[in-house]
């Protein structure tokens, strides 16, 4: 009948280019790059004294969990961590809400901001050896200026993201200046400030892996390099596995933070 | 309350917005603003609600706002200027929070906005989650629940669809027949503006003028009635001559001519 009457179906063209979520595809694919490492070293395609197999690396990783090193180096990160990206983020949060605010603070900021932004800030280690001694402090203070910069200019340009028209809305309801602040500016720039958390997160890791290298006891930098000179390679997988660890741990966290803050969206 | 407009003019940089406006809002009026696009409507709305400085002349108040008036000048937006963080009834909370509110004040006067709006049931749900129609009921609840003296409304329907539209404009109207208040309409809808208004004031092309104030003189709940149809139309038609010209010169304006 169709064909009698020259009728034919209009083919279908649409469909594709919307990659979406496979669950079991992300352990697959962990699954097969270890999988692949593991029969490399095997088969003796990775010399051990190059790159250990994984089943090396878990073991040393079982080896330092068992004689307490690994609480010993992953603390010491920890607190350095913690510290240093919190005074970092609490500090850049107030100085870029201010910038987002007030005028003066915005024309005076900006360009200190613009000159010290670019230095990085693991050069200035030796400078706050100097100042503040060879423990703690210069660690948690390079990891606080590294992180200051970039909250700063996150804050201020989320806050400058916050529609103009709820500010005056919340105005024309005669909001007194720090509600305006605390319940319209601050929840409407928290997406860009978690952004830059996210930012933020990865430059403190950087820079706590820099400075523990430069110089200190404990830490999974140190831990790093010391098994570099002493050519462990399982020790130095095990660490950086430590870090990569530690990065995803924190990724989620803030992934976790974003899905509670921001189930407006 | 009345409000005088005395004189206002207004520049954006070298752009003049308004001239010279002298205008009156009566207490227990409506005052519908029309004019074509870009000639100064929301700037005046603006000045007159005290959200903008003119550059010249100034606006009185006269009278006192009534005792649970707790912002007497209220603004109805366009595009609703909800806080999408907050739930239905956050937002209307939002503007009694600073104020020194019992409890249970507080709540009753948020419970009676939803009512008002129709907004119950929607009262934990999120903006986001609602309609256009439905977010500026939200906007209107908020409104309603500081008592406002004198309310602006900047084109508070023209970011819906027609039926919408419709809709939300005969709730408007049903409260108002319900409780006498005294607003400024801003809109580019004659039809709205017949219908809502006591008087229309009409702007001409930028820079703003008061071209015409024109009153309604058939009462506001008698306006559905056939038999003021041809009166309605008449006026309807008689706005739309003393538009026309100015719209039409104004659409082919350059933006920063
Ligand atoms: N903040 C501003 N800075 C500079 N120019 C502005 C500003 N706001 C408005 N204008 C200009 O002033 C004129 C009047 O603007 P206004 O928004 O008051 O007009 P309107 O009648 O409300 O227009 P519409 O019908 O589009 O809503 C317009 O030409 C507009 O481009
Ligand atoms: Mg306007």
């Amino acid at each position: 009948m169709a064909e009698e009457t020259g009728q034919t179906p209009v083919p279908f063209r649409g469909g594709g280019f919307q990659p979406g979520a496979r669950r079991w595809a992300p352990w697959a694919a962990f699954a097969a790059i270890i999988a692949g490492w593991q029969l490399a070293s095997s088969t003796g395609l990775l010399p051990p004294l190059i790159m250990p197999s994984p089943y090396e690396v878990v073991l040393a990783l079982g080896h330092l969990a068992a004689s307490g090193d690994l609480t010993e180096h992953v603390g010491a990160s920890l607190s350095r961590i913690a510290w240093g990206w919190s005074i970092g983020t609490l500090a850049g949060l107030g100085v870029g809400f201010a910038m987002g605010i007030w005028s003066l603070a915005r024309s005076a900021g900006i360009p200190v901001v613009a000159a010290l932004f670019p230095i990085p800030k693991i050069a200035l280690l030796p400078l706050l050896i100097l100042w503040l001694g060879i423990d703690e402090a210069p660690k948690i203070a390079t990891i606080a200026l590294g992180v200051f910069f970039p909250t700063v200019i996150g804050t201020y340009s989320a806050v400058d993201n916050v529609p103009r028209s709820l500010i005056r809305m919340a105005q024309s309801f005669n909001l007194p200046n720090p509600a305006i602040v605390w319940k319209v500016i601050l929840p409407g720039a928290m997406p860009g400030i978690l952004a830059a958390f996210r930012i933020t997160s990865s430059i403190a890791l950087i820079l706590l892996v820099a400075a523990e290298m430069i110089g200190a006891e404990f830490g999974i930098g140190s831990f790093i390099l010391a098994a570099g000179n002493l050519m462990q390679t399982d020790q130095l997988v095990a660490g950086v596995v430590l870090l990569s660890i530690l990065g995803l741990t924190i990724s989620f966290v803030l992934g976790r933070v974003e899905a509670w803050l921001l189930n407006w969206r | 309350m009345d409000l005088f407009v005395q004189g206002v003019s207004h520049h954006y940089g070298d752009l003049q917005a308004l001239d010279a406006i002298d205008l009156q809002v009566k207490g227990g009026q409506i005052l519908a603003l029309i004019g074509p696009s870009g000639c100064g409507k929301s700037t005046l709305l603006g000045i007159m609600g005290g959200m903008l400085q003119p550059t010249e002349g100034d606006v009185v108040a006269a009278g006192v706002p009534p005792a649970d008036s707790l912002n007497p000048f209220t603004y109805i937006f366009q595009d609703f200027a909800l806080l999408p963080w907050r739930s239905v009834a956050g937002n209307v909370a939002l503007a009694l929070e600073h104020h020194r509110l019992d409890r249970a004040e507080r709540t009753a006067r948020i419970e009676a906005a939803l009512v008002l709006t129709g907004l119950r049931d929607f009262a934990a749900a999120l903006p986001r989650q609602l309609s256009g129609g439905m977010r500026q009921r939200v906007g209107i609840a908020r409104a309603v629940a500081v008592r406002p003296a004198i309310l602006f409304l900047d084109e508070p329907l023209s970011a819906l669809d027609a039926q919408t539209r419709e809709l939300l404009l005969e709730d408007l109207l049903a409260i108002w027949q319900r409780e006498a208040t005294t607003a400024v309409y801003v809109t580019h809808n004659l039809d709205e503006a017949v219908r809502v208004a006591d008087r229309i004031a009409v702007l001409s092309r930028r820079p703003g003028r008061i071209k015409q104030v024109m009153p309604v003189e058939i009462p506001r709940s008698e306006r559905g009635d056939a038999r003021h149809a041809a009166d309605l139309a008449a006026l309807h038609a008689q706005l739309w001559d003393l538009i026309r010209g100015e719209a039409a010169v104004a659409d082919r304006e350059l933006a920063d001519g």
